[in-house]
């Protein structure tokens, strides 16, 4: 299942610059590790030490928060899209 | 020395030089000011406060500024009013408004975090300052800015209340009206504020600004004889207010001022944005960010960037989150008025029918020393009691006319 997912910028440090990357995942705790896999540090950043994904970082499937799916069992289908936002915005100062 | 460690990330602990800086890089947690407790401990007293000056500076020793205040001198220290009517009225024997309809200078609890905002502005060398506001605090802003000589840009939502609108540009400053919602100024604000070096007060130097709220605690604490009360009913918007409000009685209980803290902190919203009363309800601990669609516009936040810690706090104390609708909210407002001759802005009737509601359900009892934070005047949000009041007598300039429109008898 070959997914999109957009990568804030204060994530892209991580990702060689690339905003937008493809992955490929059966749910989104797949995708994570699978993120995880190619971008090493990033999970850390998304997911806290219990493996759950942090208070201050959403996920959206398709614009649908996980946190109303079913968290990190939500699956995905081939041609989703995916988001990585922090709650918080925050400036470059 | 310095009471300030630093900041520190609230959800990873990861500390951070006391800088305009409010997101943590690693893990997005909001960051808070870290102090020295010890140290703090140490110097104050309630000797020391009662010799400060009658303003929310009286506890400048648990606030987040380096040197002494520079901006807001005259904010805080509202008086605190036994509400023997309006107790009698909702059957509490031991209710105190904490009435910030008349802080200083522009009649809203917002005068406290302004007046620690901007002093820390100016702390840190910032010539512009800025907000993103459903109205009270773009009024401290542009006052505060005003007199203090700071650059200002205020950012609101465009179908603000007249006078709330008015309000910012008496002071003269640049006000920015975005067609939205505050949501929707809120994210503008916080992508113009990574454009320029701009002192945001509840963006960059929210770390800060939002201390300043712990000044209600603290007077309400002092004001009720050095003791914390047993029920506190708080307005929820960012949810900020209430957390600080139950961080400042902890703080006071930690440094030595006051002991027994067991207080419960309830939370109001209206029913028309009510993502905080809702997951309390459904028992989620986690927000879900709604639409508003409220009269209480200072409240209509639908993605509240406190919600979750306002919730844990709630929770926490053994308080309650409830909701009303724009009905009860106009009634509380009506009923606070003629009770105790306090005219709130629409979250006073946020949290008045809340509290209304707490005491029929049984959560708040006769006997509890309460306490409703009104955090804003009447005359700002008028249009919400348009309609529903009565109306003035007019006559002609004559006794004879007016005993017959009376129909008094002569004495």
């Amino acid at each position: 299942m070959a997914v999109i997912v957009r990568i804030p910028s204060p994530l892209r440090k991580l990702t060689g610059g690339l905003g937008e990357v493809e992955a490929k995942a059966e749910s989104i705790g797949g995708l994570i590790d699978a993120l995880e896999a190619s971008y090493p540090g990033i999970k850390e950043r998304v997911c806290d030490e219990t493996g759950a994904v942090r208070r201050f970082v959403n996920i959206y499937v398709n614009e649908e928060d996980i946190r109303f799916l079913t968290h990190q069992d939500t699956p995905l289908k081939d041609g989703d899209h995916v988001s990585i936002v922090p709650a918080i915005a925050g400036g470059r100062r | 020395m310095g009471k300030m460690k630093g900041l520190k990330c609230r959800e990873c602990g990861k500390a951070y030089p006391a800088e305009p800086l409010h997101v943590c890089e690693f893990c997005f947690g909001p960051l808070e000011v870290d102090y020295d407790y010890e140290a703090i401990a140490a110097t104050i007293s309630r000797d020391r406060i009662v010799a400060g000056p009658k303003s929310l500076w009286r506890y400048i020793d648990l606030l987040p500024v380096e040197k002494e205040a520079t901006v807001g001198l005259h904010g805080g220290f509202t008086p605190m009013i036994r509400a023997t009517r309006l107790g009698q009225t909702l059957g509490l024997d031991a209710l105190y408004l904490k009435n910030d309809t008349v802080n200083h200078p522009t009649l809203s609890f917002k005068d406290r975090v302004v007046a620690v905002a901007l002093t820390r502005a100016r702390e840190f060398g910032f010539d512009t300052v800025a907000c993103a506001s459903t109205g009270n605090l773009a009024n401290s802003v542009s006052a505060h800015a005003a007199q203090a000589g700071f650059k200002c840009f205020v950012f609101i939502p465009s179908d603000l209340e007249s006078a709330k609108v008015l309000g910012n540009l008496i002071y003269h400053p640049t006000v920015v009206a975005v067609e939205g919602t505050y949501d929707d100024v809120n994210r503008l604000c916080s992508e113009i504020s990574g454009e320029y070096r701009w002192a945001f007060v509840n963006i960059n130097i929210r770390p800060y600004y939002a201390e300043g709220s712990k000044t209600l605690a603290y007077e309400t604490a002092e004001q009720l004889g050095w003791r914390a009360p047993d029920q506190v009913v708080v307005p929820i918007a960012s949810g900020s207010l209430l957390t600080k409000i139950w961080k400042g009685l902890k703080e006071f209980e930690r440094v030595g001022l006051i002991t027994g803290v067991k207080t419960k902190v309830n939370g109001a919203q209206a029913a028309g944005c009510s993502p905080v009363a809702t997951a309390f309800a459904e028992g989620r601990d986690f927000i879900k960010p709604v639409k508003p669609k409220t009269l209480a516009k200072s409240l209509a936040i639908g993605n509240p960037a406190d919600g979750f810690y306002a919730l844990k706090t709630a929770r926490e104390t053994g308080g309650v989150i409830e909701m009303v609708t724009d009905d009860e909210i106009v009634a509380g407002i009506h009923l606070l008025a003629q009770t105790e001759g306090v005219f709130a802005e629409t979250a006073g009737g946020v949290t008045i029918a809340v509290l209304k509601k707490l005491v029929a359900q049984g959560a708040i009892a006769r006997r509890d020393l309460t306490v409703a934070y009104i955090t804003g005047h009447g005359l700002k949000t008028q249009e919400a009691v348009a309609g529903t009041l009565g109306e003035a007598v007019y006559i002609e300039p004559s006794l004879e006319k007016f005993q017959r429109r009376f129909r008094l008898k002569e004495t």
